[in-house]
């Protein structure tokens, strides 16, 4: 079957590309362009870890058609740090304790990542709401909420978005 | 239709590794050129944090700041022996190991400085920020890293250390069946106070205490993270886990996450737990470790808290709400 060309950006790169029809979009990422920070888990939309933002907006990466995302703009966990300084984010979770096995994380940040975008200032109820599509096997949620309300408050000082 | 609230408890004795085959693990330590020193084990760091507890270990036993250690795990090609990350051995067992292999390695390293400094190994000491200085004369010192070099490239050495840790042979006796199977128990207590619907059959966990003494908490943080996630995979296995919900018929078995059940992070209960830290002697730096202990106790307290609740005593697991509900029948309500 022909490929298909498609140009997107990947957290602010200019990328592109041929994927073949049916491709999902974690595929692409993690194969074709060797981008490995969404994780390949259940591969059916149900355990969360392959979540990235397409346009601002949280998705599975593994059920998104990779020729969806043409002319858009993806961001990864890869794309959380700012050169080599941690994202927020990604500082909490260590300092929290938020990752024991860590295969489920990259999800996690992206999901929390998409609440703060829209919600600077969550309840601890956003925040379960918010991570309820990825599943946890080792840390039983506790330390991923605080980190992700820690998380939060440092950034309402700091003023980063 | 109303909720009823109840309490259970549970306490657990954990045995600390197991007797077969002397239950050995071994450790290599060896240090590169740079005076950084790397831990080789094939031992698995599942999430439960073997690779921060060895580092630790080592980093305390060589003398050297944690930051100068790496361990590099996992790979039974490369690593040396390791029975494996089960019956809660794994601080105990691969600790034990390391303490050995890096007790050697550090020997290693002051007789290479004592070369450098022209001094008696005996009157060496590190500094644990990656110094080693001559005990009384603090100006006579060298760094780890100048002796590695000096080591490698002048003295033809190697800084290097082998551990192994096995558990003298217990034999079962004939006559009574005795034997020793471990060399050390771990041990908690918990209470679980749970809500229980009796229209739905539906079970809420409110609250979860425990106390747990795991000898010393080598770190306090991942002792207090395990325990929190371990009591986590014990509610999921007493309320909502299985593979055969209706074993032995296989009908009606999960086949992905959307049936597969887990509580998810609405679900969760707050959970207070009190660490005792009984340091025991044959343990690396006191720790036991907590284990598999993290999950057992939470089964038979939800169990004891559903039956206080409701008056349904369940014997399979998961509790689920058709079992509460044909047990609420069988009991006349």
């Amino acid at each position: 079957m022909a490929k298909t060309p498609i140009a997107f950006s990947l957290n602010g790169m200019e990328r592109s590309m041929f994927v073949d029809p049916g491709q999902n979009l974690l595929d692409a990422l993690r194969r074709g362009v060797g981008d490995l920070s969404p994780k390949y888990g259940c591969a059916q939309g149900t355990c969360g870890t392959c979540s990235v933002l397409v346009d601002g907006k949280l998705q599975l990466a593994c059920i998104t058609l990779a020729e969806a995302v043409a002319g858009s703009s993806v961001t990864t966990t890869a794309g959380l740090a700012d050169g080599s300084e941690l994202h927020p984010l990604q500082r909490s979770f260590m300092d929290n304790f938020a990752a024991q096995c860590g295969y489920c994380t990259p999800g996690m940040l992206m999901a929390a990542k998409a609440l703060l975008d829209r919600n600077p200032s969550p309840q601890r109820q956003d925040v379960v709401e918010a991570i309820s599509g990825n599943l946890c096997r080792c840390t039983g949620y506790e330390p991923i909420i605080d980190a992700i309300l820690k998380a939060a408050a440092f950034m309402r000082t700091r003023g980063r978005p | 239709m109303a909720l009823h609230r109840g309490r259970g408890f549970a306490c657990v004795n954990y045995p600390i590794g197991m007797n077969l085959g002397g239950d050995p693990s071994q450790a290599l330590v060896h240090s590169t050129p740079d005076g950084k020193f790397m831990v080789t084990l094939s031992s698995i760091d599942l999430g439960q944090g073997m690779k921060s507890v060895t580092r630790q270990i080592a980093a305390e036993t060589l003398g050297v700041p944690v930051s100068d250690v790496y361990v590099d795990t996992a790979d039974s090609d490369t690593g040396p022996h390791c029975m494996g990350s089960f019956a809660s051995r794994g601080t105990h067992r691969v600790g034990n190991a390391v303490i050995r292999a890096a007790t050697e390695a550090r020997t290693q390293m002051l007789q290479a400085a004592a070369e450098e400094l022209e001094v008696d190994a005996a009157d060496l000491e590190t500094d644990g920020e990656g110094g080693i200085r001559v005990r009384g004369a603090p100006q006579r010192t060298i760094s780890v890293a100048d002796v590695a070099v000096a080591a490698q490239f002048k003295q033809g050495r190697t800084l290097s250390g082998r551990g192994i840790f096995l558990v003298p042979p217990s034999e079962v006796d004939p006559e009574t069946g005795e034997m020793s199977p471990v060399t050390c128990f771990a041990h908690a207590a918990m209470a679980v106070e749970v809500e229980v619907d009796d229209e739905t059959g539906m079970v809420r966990v409110i609250e979860i205490n425990s106390a747990y003494e795991v000898g010393r908490a080598l770190n306090p943080k991942l002792v207090e993270q395990q325990l929190v996630g371990g009591a986590w995979m014990g509610l999921s296995h007493a309320l909502y886990e299985t593979t055969e919900p209706y074993y032995p018929d296989r009908d009606h078995l999960p086949v992905d996450f959307n049936t597969y059940l887990m509580p998810g992070p609405g679900d969760v209960a707050p959970h207070n737990i009190a660490v005792l830290e009984r340091p025991a002697e044959d343990a690396p730096f006191g720790g036991k470790g907590p284990g598999e202990m993290c999950a057992n106790p939470v089964l038979p307290a939800v169990a004891n808290a559903v039956f206080d609740a409701v008056g349904v005593r369940c014997d399979d697991l998961p509790i689920t709400p058709e079992k509460i509900l044909r047990g609420l029948r069988a009991n006349g309500s």
